[in-house]
């Protein structure tokens, strides 16, 4: 980059432009075939995510009526889409933006391109074979994919952390990522962090590039909005997608016991709080939508930047989106 | 010095790790969508020239080392130092064989180098690109002999060996590549 005067320049080519249009029309051909309806939700509403790993960017409204109001950009639109869903709406899927606060590096960008879909009546399962199947699908033109591996997030720990994470202590997690060829100082970081850590540092560099590999029944107090495993509760029905060590997706078996997600919003914002973080307040009109019921369901949110980064084999998200944040 | 914190951090930056002056080479922000964040910070030992990687959270500070990039004028050598000069403040430093790491053996008083400080002390010193240098040693009766692929070793007014063609003698100038250690042409003579 070559200073101010190059900056009104989009930092992706025209090429790039050319296969995000061009992906978008397969996506949504993708979903007219199966029957998935499209919809729209805000993308600025006074109810965001508490999620402690999460910043939401916020905006004063003030317009007649809305006197003064703060309101948030969306971090992603499970809350509104969840709303729909249960107002009966069926199968949905929506291409939006969405928005994230403190996220800026190669892949990262704090405004992205965000696809999220929920199927209703389908069990996760179902939902990961899916991803998987858009995945190969949208990358069709540019690679072929071998077969998806689904593999459980227990096992990858065990094989490439030779970690339980069930069962190992915190201070041998600590260790192990204290030891590990990146070393961190630990203090502050609680078990999800380590584990998180280690699954970034040590499982993560093993998935293969040239396959979708569907990571299931992560830890039950990582869930986030996903239901607890009937036959296991120590996990949760929560999965990711990934093709190489590119995070795509993380998707759900949907929480729909609103006693249970009101308590882990009340959760979160204890955590919140803990910390100083800006405290959002609890997002009522999900709770009163899950309160009216929503429908078994199972739910994903997919990083499409990143879907178009391989397809055209890029090494950041700069070279797929015309103008990143520090040129926005 | 000032502190850093990980949205500060970027290539070039001078910070202090375990009290010893670090260059970042690289960071990149990792963040899976729903975990912790961390940043992960590749630095060179200004001191001992490794690399070493840590990965940081998003509360960690990293010190700021104050080592700047000067040039300076290369005065005399002591046997045991080398003293350079400020050419605009006339101050004076003395560098260790540690920071010279070789340079001794291509630079003469007046060579104009590029010194690094880190508080005040060298700790790293360049030879000029680009050296014009007299040879005081090489062999006269290689002359001819191509059966040592056309070149012989002739010993620098410096310290210095380098490879030359068969036709340099003792007494000519021969301009040197530092970096690498080649022959580049003649000398002005």
């Amino acid at each position: 980059m070559t200073g101010d005067a190059a900056e009104w320049r989009p930092t992706a080519g025209l090429t790039a432009l050319q296969r995000r249009a061009a992906m978008l029309a397969r996506l949504r051909a993708f979903f007219a075939e199966r029957e998935v309806l499209e919809v729209e939700t805000p993308l600025l509403s006074a109810e965001t995510t508490l999620d402690l790993h999460l910043e939401p960017l916020s905006s004063t409204v003030d317009a007649p009526g809305i006197a003064g109001r703060r309101m948030y950009l969306q971090t992603s639109p499970e809350l509104a889409m969840k709303r729909l869903l249960a107002a009966g709406s069926g199968s949905i899927y929506q291409v939006c933006k969405a928005f994230r606060g403190g996220e800026r590096g190669r892949w990262h960008n704090p405004e992205f391109t965000i696809l999220e879909w929920y199927r209703v009546g389908w069990n996760v399962h179902r939902l990961m074979r899916e991803v998987a199947a858009l995945i190969e699908t949208l990358l069709a033109g540019s690679r072929r994919l071998k077969p998806a591996t689904h593999v459980s997030y227990a096992d990858l720990m065990r094989r490439h952390a030779g970690i339980d994470p069930q069962e190992a202590s915190i201070q041998a997690l600590r260790r192990a990522v204290a030891d590990g060829p990146s070393p961190v100082d630990t203090s502050g970081l609680d078990r999800d962090d380590l584990l998180s850590r280690l699954f970034g540092e040590r499982v993560e560099p093993e998935f293969a590039p040239d396959r979708v590999t569907v990571v299931f029944d992560y830890p039950a107090s990582q869930a986030a909005m996903a239901q607890l495993n009937a036959s296991d509760p120590r996990t949760a029905e929560r999965f990711e997608a990934y093709v190489g060590d590119i995070e795509l997706a993380n998707g759900y078996g949907e929480l729909r016991d609103p006693t249970e997600q009101r308590q882990r919003l009340e959760r979160d914002l204890t955590s919140r709080r803990g910390t100083g973080r800006p405290l959002p307040p609890v997002p009522s009109r999900f709770l009163a939508a899950l309160e009216s019921g929503l429908p078994p369901c199972a739910g994903v949110a997919l990083g499409f930047d990143r879907l178009l980064g391989l397809d055209l084999g890029a090494g950041s998200i700069d070279e797929v989106v015309a103008y990143p944040m520090e040129r926005a | 010095m000032a502190s850093y914190n990980m949205n500060q951090v970027r290539t070039g930056l001078k910070v202090l790790e375990n009290g010893e002056p670090n260059v970042i080479i690289s960071c990149d922000f990792i963040k899976p969508g729903k975990g912790q964040a961390f940043t992960r910070v590749k630095m060179r030992n200004l001191l001992n020239g490794r690399v070493n990687e840590k990965t940081y959270k998003p509360g960690d500070l990293l010190e700021g080392a104050d080592v700047i990039e000067t040039s300076m004028q290369y005065l005399y050598a002591d046997g045991e130092h080398w003293f350079f000069m400020n050419p605009d403040t006339y101050d004076q430093v003395e560098a260790d064989a540690a920071a010279l790491g070789g340079a001794e053996q291509w630079i003469k008083e007046e060579d104009v180098c590029n010194v690094t400080l880190w508080n005040g002390h060298p700790i790293l010193v360049a030879a000029p690109n680009f050296v014009t240098r007299e040879v005081v040693e090489t062999d006269p009766g290689l002359k001819g002999d191509t059966s040592s692929g056309g070149s012989k070793p002739a010993k620098l007014e410096t310290g210095a060996v380098v490879k030359v063609p068969l036709f340099i003698q003792t007494g000519e100038s021969i301009r040197v590549d530092t970096r690498t250690g080649e022959y580049v042409s003649r000398g002005k003579t």
